[in-house]
């Protein structure tokens, strides 16, 4: 089992990859993915229990959707520095003939990619389908899913949420990465919210806070508690506050890099602030 | 002439009920979701059967669609219910997403398409749905012609991998297909053989396209009827045989004529024998209120705008 420091090396390592990748290609979502770069290597290192070789029915091991399948650099990252693929092949992403496509998808074989996603608002469906499989199977695995916070004004993930807490599905531990931030601005501007956390309690969920998420400790901490939540019956949602732009000081605290890509000076920036712990790609 | 016996009047939904409940017994990864309208869709006897494998989700169609995608992942073979208007339009991008570009294993099966869903008008009445389901990569897209033939496909299309559109509807209409038929995707079934026209008819048209040969016959018309159960992948083959012979063709179906089945005929004639074609469809229009056969008396969809129709190709021949 890694320690903290092994787990901080390698999202400094992720944080580089995601900026390569972005930076290559002159496209792709930066913002985001920095910002749930901790919680990432968290699930993929510690949270999931999870098997070497990928299958896409994942019978016996927890699962991972997801849903805003933007912030595909820091999945397609951690998925391979977690050995699903060669770490050699982020340098392809979203070039022609690549299996790392702009938003993930299951259409190139991608070990690790299980639903397509990127037309935001389904991964909660999704994740519920396979939890309610899960159940079926009894297999007593969990399902993990990520959600934007600006993704929960598409209707479909309240349809989701709704039938989750009806039909017990307490399987299932959704986060929502709750940065405050959307395409347009700040989350408040484009379509104020209110509470997240009293909407799922509202609707039948058992929440949990994650105040500082890009905080190693506290993440593996909330996430233990939501472990220790499942199986009584309620879904469990997990509130993930964290900064966009994490780890890159003039990304941070700001929606303007949700989708640019670094210019060559700016990389370097980027990659002054996050030493390459593991070896680049 | 063969002719083809109505061994008594039964809604194609009734089958699609029917299939379900065989396959709950001998299928048991075979699931079932309904959005609210399980009297409709007759899924009724497998809920019963098997209340461990049903799921009611509500009035919340894309939240059923994204679920029987997620269900797939563990090896489930979800089959959902609702009207056909709420199975496509109204889902078309958790479709799109979730399901095709995923390559999920998902049955959506429909009901209540077309004009003959009646008196509740043109909001529930999708002429558009084949269109929207054919033009998504990978999809098969099945429209079946009475009970014996529904219930035949919804059994087939659980041991087929990929995703199914199953297009049937809400009336009692002829039920003249074998009981024990052995349905094959693809596959087109020729029901008369005939030297004058071709009729390539899906859905409720089939029948009606018998009863248009009969009538055809009279005249001294002979006409080979086929029918084209699985508008995608479509039998390009028993198309370009029989109007290599009769070297004129009426397609016939319950849908708008655009992005019907007469388009996809279309593009097989374009491609590879350019023939003369008429088209028995909606055209480009929203239905309304009224009895099923008011309504396909009305827009041209029964056995005498069949006739009509062959009658205005011939002379093009």
């Amino acid at each position: 089992m890694p320690n903290t420091q092994q787990l901080q090396d390698l999202t400094t390592q992720v944080r580089r990859d995601i900026l390569r990748m972005v930076h290559k290609v002159n496209s792709g979502h930066p913002g985001g993915s920095l910002g749930c770069a901790e919680f990432f290597v968290c699930l993929y290192q510690e949270i999931m229990d999870r098997n070497d070789n990928f299958d896409m029915d994942g019978i016996g091991e927890d699962l991972f959707f997801l849903s805003n399948g933007h912030i595909s650099p820091v999945f397609y990252s951690v998925l391979a520095r977690s050995g699903y693929f060669p770490v050699d092949e982020l340098n392809t992403f979203r070039l022609i003939d690549s299996r790392l496509q702009g938003h993930p998808t299951t259409h190139e074989g991608l070990p690790g990619v299980r639903v397509a996603s990127g037309s935001l608002g389904q991964g909660f469906s999704v994740a519920l389908g396979a939890a309610e499989t899960k159940k079926l199977n009894k297999d007593n695995h969990l399902v993990y899913s990520l959600h934007g916070d600006g993704e929960l004004q598409e209707g479909q993930n309240w349809e989701g949420i709704m039938y989750a807490a009806a039909n017990n599905v307490d399987n299932i531990i959704s986060t929502i990465d709750l940065n405050g931030q959307q395409i347009d601005g700040a989350t408040d501007d484009v379509l104020p919210m209110g509470s997240v956390r009293a909407k799922f309690e509202a609707f039948g969920w058992t929440v949990v806070d994650i105040e500082y998420g890009n905080d190693i400790d506290a993440i593996l901490k909330g996430m233990a508690e939501a472990k220790s939540l499942t199986g009584k019956g309620k879904p469990v949602c997990v509130l993930l506050k964290t900064v966009m732009g994490n780890g890159v000081d003039f990304m941070m605290h700001t929606h303007a890099w949700h989708g640019k890509a670094p210019n060559d000076e700016q990389l370097a920036i980027g990659l002054s602030q996050n030493a390459e712990t593991l070896g680049d790609y | 002439m063969k002719t083809y016996t109505n061994t008594g009047n039964k809604d194609t939904r009734s089958g699609f009920g029917a299939g379900l409940t065989e396959l709950g017994k001998t299928n048991e990864n075979v699931v079932a979701l309904c959005a609210d309208l399980i009297g409709s869709l007759k899924m009724d006897e497998f809920k019963a059967n098997h209340p461990e494998r049903f799921f009611q989700v509500g009035i919340a169609e894309a939240n059923m669609i994204g679920l029987a995608a997620g269900m797939t992942i563990g090896g489930k073979i979800p089959f959902t219910g609702t009207f056909a208007n709420f199975s496509t339009g109204r889902v078309y991008d958790q479709i799109r997403q979730s399901i095709a570009y995923s390559d999920k294993n998902v049955k959506i099966c429909a009901s209540h398409a077309g004009l003959t869903l009646g008196e509740d008008g043109a909001t529930h009445q999708i002429l558009e749905d084949i269109g929207l389901m054919k033009m998504l990569p990978g999809m098969t897209v099945i429209n079946t012609c009475d009970y014996n033939q529904t219930k035949a496909a919804t059994i087939a299309i659980a041991e087929h991998h990929g995703p199914v559109y199953l297009r049937f509807g809400r009336p009692k209409v002829a039920n003249f297909t074998p009981e024990d038929q052995n349905f094959e995707i693809g596959k087109a079934v020729q029901l008369t053989e005939g030297n004058d026209v071709t009729i390539v008819a899906t859905g409720h048209l089939v029948w009606e396209a018998l009863e248009a040969a009969k009538t055809l016959n009279e005249q001294g018309i002979s006409a080979e009827v086929i029918n084209i159960h699985t508008i995608k992948p479509l039998d390009d083959k028993a198309i370009l045989d029989s109007v290599s012979k009769t070297g004129c063709i009426v397609t016939a179906e319950e849908h708008n004529y655009l992005g019907g089945l007469g388009e996809s005929v279309s593009r097989v004639l374009a491609q590879h024998k350019p023939t003369p074609q008429e088209f028995v469809a909606t055209n480009d229009t929203f239905g309304e209120s009224g009895t099923p056969a008011q309504l396909m008396e009305k827009y041209g969809l029964n056995a005498s705008a069949i006739v009509k129709a062959t009658e205005t190709v011939l002379k093009r021949k």
